[in-house]
């Protein structure tokens, strides 16, 4: 009679757990533990001038995505191309000539926290990053 | 306590969903709020209008192909339309013609009007190519077959295109009957020269064509190849009747692309 | 079920691993289509669909054509289809699988490929034929499933399969014609503007799916014990032969209407594929070896000493799924581009990466046949052993 709590195949069901929790964890190997340092960001002498963003500090950290989104919705499907912020001060909807005008170190400003976030927007396969260069 | 402990969640499964629609929200209330201090969209202050944007080509006010090329030139500079037929480029091929893109070009009339088929053209027109683009129809086949709304058309007419959720399926290319659209094959900016930053370029597999200036309209700029013309173009409101473009339709005889398939072009032609 | 097809020969394993390696070879250059773009097909500005979408186009006429053994099966209470009506139902998973593959690789930003639920837009045909592929797909997995299951535990399938059963019927005439309604419904494109075009894509449906079934059948019996019966096979081979015969038929009457009536935007597409234009004829021999080959095919369909005869019937089925290939695979889409809405004559030729990803395409829709072929064979072994 063999017994009920018998495990069958043990080497292999172990081995392969172990295999398993060893993949499944690889991302924390791979950075030897350890976290890395959030990125400093840097403003432009213009961006620091200007004092204010669009909108808040803290709602551009954490929202810039979604309000560039309502300004594509809005620009390309609606035709509306000026943002009026809560102070009434209007904008021009546009990445490259707006954001980017003030924000033009895109390499120290945009690319180090999405390099952080390990985020991959792919607006400058089209929206022009350099306005103030020649190509 | 199977009770509470059912409210809890539900309780917690609301909270979640908000916490997670407010900042969708917040950007949105925007739109609706009468509240001066919410954010709001609104259009430019130079903004042209229309009910029904329309153009006018006077055919007659160009007497060479050599006359189409600063207009031709106008448009694909200002919305960054690669060249992908410069011999002169370092990686041109000959198979590079299957990747062209234009938004204008010239076209004989046998080809520009094959549905009004003429071996008895007069000496002119037989010599002098037409300008051809997207007709903006009032009832375009294309924005049909769009399986995501990608291209669409605005209140004004416009025909336009929504580079962002396009997924290059290409089915409005193969419903277009005007043949006036174009697919980025690759990458287009090794083919573009000078870049305009008040345009974007376009990504690898997107569909693109001529946007009837809707970014220069928004500003109160007329479209560039009107600009360009010297005045053999005519853009206006077909519904307002002191525009030009009705002038020139009441005094003169103009004809349309491919008339019979009942796309409604917004382009005429006084050949 | 699906351990059965981790227990096979070595035949079978050598078989799967030769069809593994065309498919790691083609998604090596899908991979780089991926990165560079459609630029490395022989698509261009005036051909903009090309291979692809015709594999597409041909691959939905041989999944509708299951619904041959269905139909007679579950509406007429065919007996001798009973056996066989999986193995319809299961090509039809391959076939659409192969379908949607296809229009994957032809999405110029496949990632962006669920903006069409995100976006849903009726008035557009390819809208409908994604709800129709995909409702097909699903409907013909769980129905060969639990009918195959029933079988091997020797017990009737749930009752809740039958109505499945029936809407699957009339689905598969959908999938086609919602298909032939993406062209059919294009203003500017005289070769698809055509009433017939719905019936005349089925016609060849039923004829190059249940062609292939055919063939199919027979090498299941010659390598597995399992015999489809004559008389299912007779019986299908006369569903083959109405069905060539109509799709020939209606080739006609679309040849006269364009012809006789003379009108350039429907003529001048039949004259490029058959007699070239301005020069370029590209297509001219195949498009002639595709109508020699249906011919030939309904003379032998025709004539019941050939017919009966399972090798020449066999070697007819081969001659039919390539003339009809040809026609759907290669003329009907590039056809309906050559002239160009502004009258230009630009050529599509598919270069050789496009070849291999088509390849690749094909070998997946082999494997997943093959796969689920072995579980039916086995299952059947099984239940005669």
């Amino acid at each position: 009679m063999p017994d009920q709590k018998q495990m069958y195949d043990k080497g292999k069901v172990v081995a392969g757990l172990v295999i398993f929790v060893v993949l499944i964890t690889f991302p924390f190997w791979y950075n030897h533990l350890k976290a890395a340092p959030a990125p400093q960001l840097e403003l432009t002498k213009k961006a620091q001038a200007a004092k204010n963003c669009v909108r808040s500090k803290d709602y551009m950290k954490a929202e810039h995505m979604q309000l560039l989104d309502v300004w594509r919705e809005s620009v390309v499907r609606n035709g509306e191309r000026v943002y009026v912020n809560e102070e009434g001060k209007e904008f021009n909807m546009s990445l490259t000539n707006t954001c980017l005008d003030c924000h033009s170190n895109k390499a120290e400003f945009c690319d180090r926290c999405h390099n952080y976030a390990s985020v991959n927007p792919y607006c400058w396969d089209c929206h022009i990053d350099n306005p103030k260069e020649k190509k | 306590m199977e009770k509470s402990r059912r409210r809890f969640l539900k309780v917690a499964g609301i909270t979640a969903l908000g916490v997670g629609a407010k900042p969708t929200w917040d950007v949105l209330a925007s739109d609706s709020s009468h509240d001066a201090s919410q954010p709001k969209v609104k259009k430019g202050d130079k903004a042209l209008s229309a009910e029904q944007w329309a153009m006018v080509i006077d055919t007659r006010k160009f007497t060479s192909e050599e006359d189409l090329h600063p207009i031709i030139e106008a448009c694909h500079k200002t919305h960054n339309v690669p060249d992908f037929l410069d011999e002169e480029h370092e990686d041109y091929k000959p198979a590079n013609k299957r990747h062209e893109i234009k938004w204008i070009w010239p076209e004989e009339y046998k080809h520009a009007f094959p549905s009004l088929e003429n071996h008895h053209v007069n000496d002119r027109v037989k010599a002098l190519p037409f300008l051809v683009m997207c007709n903006h129809c009032e009832n375009p086949a294309c924005v049909k077959a769009c399986p995501t709304k990608a291209t669409f058309k605005r209140d004004d007419g416009i025909v336009l295109m929504d580079f962002h959720r396009c997924i290059g399926c290409r089915f409005c290319m193969a419903a277009c009957p005007y043949g006036s659209r174009s697919f980025n094959f690759r990458d287009p900016r090794p083919y573009i020269k000078d870049r305009n930053p008040e345009f974007p370029t376009r990504m690898k597999g997107v569909v693109e064509k001529c946007n009837f200036c809707a970014e220069r309209l928004a500003v109160g700029k007329m479209p560039a190849c009107v600009e360009a013309s010297n005045g053999a173009i005519a853009f206006g409101d077909l519904n307002d009747h002191e525009s030009e473009v009705s002038k020139w339709l009441s005094e003169n005889f103009t004809i349309r692309r491919k008339p019979g398939l009942g796309t409604g072009p917004a382009l005429y032609y006084i050949v | 079920m699906l351990e059965i097809a981790f227990k096979g020969s070595k035949k079978y394993y050598g078989w799967i691993l030769a069809l593994l390696g065309v498919i790691g070879a083609a998604g090596l250059c899908y991979i780089w289509q991926f990165v560079y773009g459609l630029g490395i097909t022989g698509m261009s500005r005036d051909v903009s669909w090309g291979f692809y979408i015709a594999q597409f186009t041909f691959l939905v006429g041989v999944a509708a054509g299951g619904v041959m053994l269905v139909l007679p099966y579950y509406l007429h209470d065919y007996k001798a289809f009973g056996k066989i009506t999986i193995l319809g139902e299961f090509l039809a998973v391959s076939a659409i699988c192969m379908c949607l593959m296809f229009i994957i690789a032809d999405l110029g930003q496949p990632m962006r490929a669920f903006n069409v639920l995100l976006h849903p837009t009726p008035k557009s045909m390819l809208f409908w034929d994604m709800i129709v592929l995909n409702g097909y797909l699903i409907l013909n997995i769980v129905i060969g499933w639990k009918v195959l299951e029933a079988e091997r535990n020797s017990a009737p399938p749930p009752a809740w399969i039958k109505p499945l059963i029936y809407l699957s019927i009339p689905w598969a005439f959908g999938i086609h014609t919602v298909t032939a309604w993406l062209y059919c419904g294009l203003p500017g494109r005289g070769f698809w503007l055509t009433a017939i075009l719905a019936p005349r894509f089925l016609a060849s449906a039923f004829a190059a799916g249940p062609a292939f079934l055919l063939l199919l059948v027979f090498l299941i019996r010659k390598i597995t014990k399992f015999d489809a019966g004559t008389k299912a096979i007779r019986t299908l081979s006369k569903i083959i032969t109405y069905a060539l015969i109509a799709n020939v038929f209606f080739f006609v009457c679309e040849v006269f209407v364009a012809m006789y009536s003379g009108i350039p935007e429907h003529m001048d597409h039949l004259t490029y594929l058959f007699f070239g234009l301005h020069g370029h004829g590209v297509l001219v021999p195949w498009m002639w070896a595709s109508m020699i080959l249906m011919v030939i095919s309904i003379i032998l369909l025709v004539n019941p000493i050939t017919r009966n005869n399972e090798s020449i019937l066999a070697l007819t089925c081969v001659l039919l799924f390539i003339g009809t290939w040809i026609d759907k695979g290669m003329g009907m889409i590039s056809g309906g581009f050559v002239p160009s809405p502004t009258h230009h004559v630009s050529e599509y030729v598919p270069t050789c990466p496009e070849l291999i990803i088509t390849l690749g395409i094909w070998c997946t829709g082999f494997l997943i046949l093959t796969i689920l072929y072995k579980i039916v064979v086995t299952v059947k072994e099984e239940g005669m052993a």
